[in-house]
Formats: structure tokens, sequence, C-alpha cells
């Protein structure tokens, strides 16, 4: 930073920032600079730290170390109220709306406008929250419940209810994740005029394309220790993907050749049909998954990735329509018993809800999926669990001070490591991977691209499904790309690239549903 | 990616509830309170070791450990059976009624006689049944929990008063009180114990057994940590729900026909309130009521506490009034102490 540097105290500064959270230090050595009126592109791989530091700023979680500035002068905030009381707000990834109340009610929440008598002032709290929305130049009826509004509507109401605290800072963490082209663009007119209102911004973001419509400044992390900040500039976009890995990528995916043997999943028109009716959230895929090949599943959000994989696990009996085959037999799966009695394994993506429990052991999660490996005599075998723990610890290099530690303490490398280990205690055949690698550090994903390959050499069938597009050329055979639910293309590792593939990914015109 | 030593302490706390050794040194708070209040009784009173006495509190417990281990298990899912003291009237009042009248059953015109035996296993029967159809409500019509054995809660009580007409049943035999009364004399040492501690003792180590060390158990477990990742894992999750409170039942219609049998009679409002108590001594116990949490070890130790600190009470001669009150401070302290040393390690929406 060079001229800017010199004028008034910026209008936030954090700097060495450090925050261990139990097996992982989160942050070792974070900051970073907003000034008034720019949108400082915050980037880092997943677990460099990104969220952690936000969730300091905005007031949720203390720092062990470092120093946080906003006018020049040093703040600690206690409480996301203190955070507010300051003008710092936060927008998360997961939303923070009561979907029964409406987006007035939403937007002053706890605080809506009072007559005289102690009673909500309704005509006023309506009043006010379309003056608000109109600043945003969005036309909704501020009556309406949120829940009956769409997601890219709800993050704008989001923006809505945090400008009503009159903040400076506003903290955005993939707002377009979840977003259509038209909304996206919505998105921008907003932060544009909010700018020019002088609002500073801190925008993450896996979408490095998007930033040169915004972004002034850029700030990289990497394991938790800021590499970079600087004036954002678009040609530079190779460098700020380096510096974000810090190394080669051939390095990170170590996939060996392959020679994929005979067919062990074979989906035929695969459709997993929306409960509301309408469009199917899967409709008609066919795929081949062969012997010793990892195909990868590459699709949008609301693509329908989690959900075929889901089907083919049979958690959506109701819902699925279509043939599956195992190795040499079709297979009646409607249930997760059913599909592990096929040898199908799925690593869920939200491995926090959906693969572990958090306040068993190690060895108790391990063996949760194939206690009847561990039974002897009808009772459980402690020993024989801990010995089979052990040697998925080694096998996975899990790092973890004994098999008897809850999991809830590892990091979330680990914890998908023991979620894998899960799976592969199970001796399948086919191996369901649904985002195995989301927020977690780079050296635990190195380390789980390595077991992938590995499981392919020795002949599993692996379905990868991953929004993140370097990684999925890296560790795939072949990719197989879904809008909308359908299969749109089909790329060999050879002749894949990210702009082939994003350009598969994009549902042919949407946007005009508001 | 610094390797940051995790932090063991709160890694114990989490996982140690059944494994080894631990479960002592988790549980070892209960353990202290009652030798501080054991030793606090054998200062202050001249009675209470006294073999009459020592009789009684095991007596008294019998009933409780029943219920409150059946309870841990529907505990131990994230469920709750408010139901147990109605089961326990209904078991004991079929027990005793068929073991004084018989069924008749008009149609036939015939009447079935049952031994004493017989008749203690249909009390038993009685409670499974109780106990599945808590269980279907809770996994088939999908009701929670809570409201399900509330419900059962006042069917059980008002189908006791219709199977006893209101009256209790007297005068069931020297067979049918023996459980409840009799001792084991044969045994060199051990003559003065209660039958009836021997028969709920034996069934809290089958119990615990079945909790620590069987597939079921281990389920128990998953669904109650996260039930989504139970199912994710195969586990058969409602079959498991079901079992608990199966096992819930059945082990309160052992305590309504040990009752009766203590007694020599089953009055239609046994049981009122004895729910809580079971309750009581399963969160005394360091289980938690949101599941995934908790052994029989600890439960069995809850329920110890509660037993000798209601003798206890009564021997230093506290009002009945007072002793309500401090059996409510002990389960608040109890718990406070548990969630201010235990507490696991923060997950966010941990609440699902």
């Amino acid at each position: 930073m060079t001229s800017a540097a010199c004028n008034p105290p910026p209008l936030l500064e954090a700097r060495g920032i450090r925050k261990a959270f139990p097996g992982v230090q989160a942050l070792a050595g974070a900051g970073i600079t907003v000034r008034s009126g720019r949108l400082n592109a915050l980037l880092g791989e997943n677990g460099a730290g990104k969220s952690t530091l936000m969730n300091i700023l905005a007031g949720v979680l203390s720092p062990d170390a470092g120093t946080i500035a906003i006018d020049g002068r040093p703040v600690a905030f206690h409480s996301p109220r203190e955070a507010q009381a300051e003008g710092v707000s936060i927008i998360f990834q997961e939303l923070n709306l009561v979907g029964g109340l409406s987006v007035a009610e939403n937007i002053f929440l706890g605080r809506q406008p009072q007559t005289p008598w102690g009673l909500v002032d309704r005509r006023r709290m309506l009043h006010d929250a379309r003056e608000l929305l109109a600043t945003l130049d969005l036309d909704i009826d501020p009556a309406t419940p949120v829940e009956r509004l769409k997601v890219g509507t709800r993050q704008m109401v989001e923006i809505a209810k945090a400008l009503s605290f009159d903040s400076r800072l506003l903290i955005l963490d993939e707002p377009t994740s979840a977003l259509t082209g038209h909304e996206v663009e919505t998105l921008f007119a907003a932060i544009r005029r909010l700018k020019s209102r002088g609002v500073g911004m801190i925008y993450i973001t896996h979408r490095l394309d998007e930033l040169s419509a915004i972004a002034d400044d850029v700030t990289i992390f990497r394991d938790g220790v800021l590499v970079h900040e600087a004036e954002f500039r678009s040609h530079d976009r190779g460098d700020y993907v380096r510096r974000m890995v810090g190394r080669d990528l051939a390095d990170l995916y170590p996939r060996s050749p392959s020679s994929p043997g005979r067919p062990l999943l074979e989906l035929d028109r695969l459709t997993v049909t929306r409960p509301g009716g309408s469009q199917p959230l899967v409709a008609d895929v066919a795929l081949t998954v062969h012997a010793g090949e990892v195909v990868g599943l590459f699709g949008l959000m609301g693509a329908g990735r989690t959900e075929l994989l889901e089907a083919v696990y049979g958690l959506h009996p109701e819902a699925t329509t279509g043939r599956i085959r195992v190795g040499e037999a079709a297979a009646v799966i409607r249930s997760p018993r059913d599909a592990l009695a096929a040898g199908i394994v799925l690593a869920p993506e939200d491995r926090k809800a959906d693969g572990l429990v958090l306040g068993m052991s190690l060895a108790e999660n391990i063996s949760m999926a194939s206690l009847e490996r561990t039974t002897r005599h009808g009772l459980v075998s402690r020993r024989l669990e801990k010995a089979r723990a052990a040697e998925a610890v080694s096998r996975l290099a899990i790092k973890t001070s004994s098999t008897s530690q809850a999991v809830g303490t590892l990091s979330g490398g680990n914890q998908q490591k023991v979620v894998l280990a899960k799976g592969l205690a199970c001796h399948p055949r086919v191996l369901l991977l649904d985002e195995p690698t989301r927020g977690i550090d780079i050296g635990a994903k190195r380390e789980i691209y390595a077991v992938i390959d590995e499981l392919a050499r020795g002949g599993m069938a692996i379905l990868v499904a991953s929004s993140e597009l370097p990684e999925i050329i890296g560790i795939s055979d072949r990719i197989v790309v879904l809008a909308e639910g359908r299969v749109t293309a089909v790329f060999w590792r050879s002749e894949a690239t990210e702009q082939a593939i994003l350009h598969a990914a994009i549902p042919p015109q949407r946007g005009a549903v508001a | 990616m610094p390797p940051t030593p995790p932090t063991s302490e709160a890694s114990h706390t989490a996982t140690s509830v059944r494994a080894g050794l631990l479960p002592l040194v988790v549980q070892f708070r209960s353990v202290l309170a009652l030798a501080v209040l054991v030793v606090l009784l054998s200062l202050t009173t001249d009675s209470f070791w006294s073999e009459k006495n020592l009789q009684n509190v095991l007596r008294q417990i019998s009933v409780n450990l029943c219920l409150s281990v059946g309870m841990t298990l529907v505990v131990l899912t994230g469920g709750i059976d408010l139901s147990v003291g109605s089961t326990l009237a209904l078991a004991g009042a079929v027990a005793a009624g068929l073991a004084k009248s018989g069924l008749r059953i008009e149609q036939w015109n015939t009447l079935v006689e049952f031994t004493p035996a017989g008749a203690m296993l249909a009390g038993v029967a009685t409670g499974l049944l109780v106990g599945l159809v808590n269980g279907t409500a809770v996994t088939v019509f999908r009701l929670p929990p809570f409201v399900a054995t509330l419900g059962m809660l006042s069917i059980a009580r008002g189908l006791t008063m219709l199977w006893t007409g209101g009256n209790p049943i007297h005068d069931l035999g020297p067979a049918f009180s023996f459980l409840g009364n009799g001792r084991l004399d044969a045994v060199p040492f051990l003559g003065w114990v209660p039958m009836l501690i021997v028969v709920a003792g034996a069934l809290a180590a089958v119990v615990a057994i079945v909790a620590g060390h069987t597939r079921f158990g281990r389920g128990l477990y998953a669904v109650g940590g996260n039930e989504r990742a139970a199912a994710v894992s195969g586990l058969p999750v409602a079959a498991i729900k079901r079992g608990a409170y199966l096992w819930c039942g059945a082990l309160a219609g052992v305590a309504g026909v040990l009752l009766a049998s203590r007694l020599n009679a089953a009055t239609p409002d046994a049981g009122v309130g004895y729910e809580l108590d079971a309750i009581a001594a399963v969160v005394i116990g360091g289980a938690s009521l949101g599941g995934g949490r908790g052994s029989i070890a600890g439960t069995v130790l809850g329920c110890l506490l509660i037993g000798v600190l209601n003798i206890g009470l009564v021997l230093l001669d506290v009002s009945p009034y007072w002793q309500q009150v401090i059996k409510g401070l002990v389960i608040l302290a109890a718990v406070a102490i548990d969630r201010a040393t235990a507490g696991r390690p923060a997950s966010p929406g941990s609440s699902s």
C-alpha cells in the first residue's frame, strides 16, 4: 500500500491476529486493512483462516493475540452486539433470518419501532423497511414472509438488515455462492452503491473472476498467515492463485495414471424428484464408474451433485427412480443399509451433521458403520475396535493423541479422515465422496488426495462430487458436469479446462425468474 | 499446519463416560457426595448402619433403580419416558390381579388361573407392551417423546383405574410377596441382603452390559449423539429407539411387580411422580438429556445418592417439606457442576 497509507487512519486495521482451536492453529499472524468506500477481497484456500478472522472482527470469537483498531482507535469486541455498535456487520454464508417473519420484522428484529403505548409501530416499521430496500434498489414488499423469497433476495434482505445498523464496515462471506447470474448483478449494483456512500467492505470469495467488477484491494491468507496485501489488479490473478496455494499445483494432486477395469457402479436414468413436484433435482442421469477409476462430479450449487450421491446411497428412497447396478448385479437400494450391503459407502458433505458423532471417540466413530466386524459373541470388542482404529490412524495419517479421543476435538482435516476411515472399515467396492476436502487445510487436503489415488489403484470405483474446479480437474480421470440435475458434459482428464467445465455447468437462461 | 497438541482434558470428558476406568473419574463427584453423605449420617445418627436401616435403604432404592436404569437407555437416545410411574402401577395391578383372581373371559365363560410367577411375568409383559406403544408412537408416528409418553402417563394410569376399579388389590400370598420381602438367607454373611436389591442390581448389571458392550448399546449413543450421522452410517435408527422404549417399559413393569410384591398389594395410585425420581437419578448420574452421554454406572450412583439422601433426611428428622426443597437443590447442583466441568467441546448447532 503506498499513498493511501499516510492519510487518515483506515476504517479498520487488524494486525498479528492469532487464534487456536483444539487441534488446529487457525490463525497465526493474520491481519487486514479496510478503508472506507473500498472493497477488500479476502482470498485464501479453504482452511486458510478467512472465516475465523471474520468471526473475530464481528465479535463472535475472541482472538488469542493481536490488535484491532477502528479509525486508529484500538477496540476489543466481546459480542456481535459490541461489533455492531462500532458499525461492523457480517453477513454469514448461512443466512440468519427467521423464515416465518416478514422482511420488515427481520430487518428490525428486536429493535422494532414502538408506539408510545409500547406496541410495535407496524406502519413505521414497514415504511422504514421500504426506504431501506429502496436504497438497495430492491423491489419487494416488506410485509412478505422471508421464507417466500428466493435465496438471492434473502441475501439482499440480510444486507438491508446490516445497513439498518448504520454499518460502516460490511463483511460478506461468499455472498454469491448461492446466487444466479442476475442476482449477482443486483448484488454488485448494491455493493457499488454502498461504496459510493463510504461503506468499507471485506468480501470473501472463491470466484476470482467476479472480483474485477467490484474489488479495490486484495488480501491473501495462507495457513492462517497474512501473505499478501495490495491494490487489486485483475491481470495478477495467476499470481494470486500461486500465493494462495503456496506451491505447485501438480504437487498437490498426486494422481497416478490409471487403467480402469470392469464397471463397478452403473446408473441408468437415475432421477430424484423434488418434494414440491416441478423440476426434478436429478434427471435421467446415466453414469458408469469403473474399478480403479476416479470420476469427478462437478456442478454449481443446486445442480444436484449431493442429491445424486445421496440417492445412490439410498437416502431418498421415496423420491428416487431409475436403475443402479453394482458390479455384475442390479442393486435395489432403499436405505443406507442396502447400500452398505451392496458395497457402496458415502462420505457425506457435512461431516459434522451427517458424518460423525462428535462426542464419541475416534475408535467408536470408525467402527460405527461396520460394528458386526468388531463384535465377538454378541459383544463389541473394544480391543479389536481399538486395533482397527489404530490401523486406520496410521494408514490415513490421522493426527490424534489416542484412538479414544473425541472426534469433536480434532481439526477439520482429521475429522474428514475419520469419516473416510469409517467408510473404508466397511470394505466398500464403490466409494462416494461429497466435497471430501471442504473447509480443511491444504496439508490434509493433499493427504486425502493421496488416499483417493491409492484406493483407486487398489481397484475401488470412486465418485467424487466437488465444487472446486482445480481439485476436480486434479484428481479425476473423467469429469461429469451436472446442471439443473442433468448431465451436460463429460470430459476426460486430458481435455478438461476450468472454462469448459464452468461453461457446461452454467444452466441455460436463468435469471428470467426473479 | 502447525500441529497443536489436542487438549486432552476436553477429549476425556466427552468420551469417557463408558470407557474403562474413566467412568469412575467422571462419576467421582457422585461417589464423593455419596461418601460425604454416608459419613455424615454415620456420625450424626446411630441407626444408619443398623441392619434394618440398610435393608430399608436398599429396598427403597430397588424400585427407582429399575426405573432409572431403563430411563437411561431412553435418555441416551435423546428421548424421555414420562410414563414409567403409570406403567409401574399398571404392571403391578395386572400382576396382582392375575395372581389373586386370574383372568375371567366372559365370552368363553372361562377363568384362566395364574401361578404367582406367571402373574409376575404378565406384569412385566404389560410393561413391555406399554414400551412398544411408546416406541411406536415415537418412531412410526414421529411424536416428540415428551408428548408421546405424557399421553401414555395418562393412558396407563387410566387403565390401572379401570383394571382395579380404583381399589387396591391386597393379600397376594407368600409366594408373590417373597421377592419383595425375602432375603438372601442361604448365603453366608449376606443373609441380611434383601432379594429386591439382588433382582434390581442384577438387572442393572445386564443393562449396563447391553448399553456398554453391544451393538444396540453403541447405537443408543450414536443416535443420541447425532441421529443423522447414525442414519447415514446405516444404523437402524428407528429400531434402536424402539428398543430403548421397550427396555424402559419392561423395566418399569419389573419395578411395578417388585413394588407390588414388597407391599403384598397393588394400589391404583402407586408410582405417582416416580418418573421424576428416575429422571433425577439419570441426570445426577451425568447423563445429558440432549442424548448421547451418560452411563448405567452413573445412574446407579445417582440412584444411591437419592436413596441415601431420602433416608438420611428422614433419620435426621428433617421436615418433609424441606426434604423436597433439598432434593431439588441437589439435582440442580449436580447438573450445574456437570455442565461446568464436563462441558463438551462446543459444537455449533449441535442442538439439532
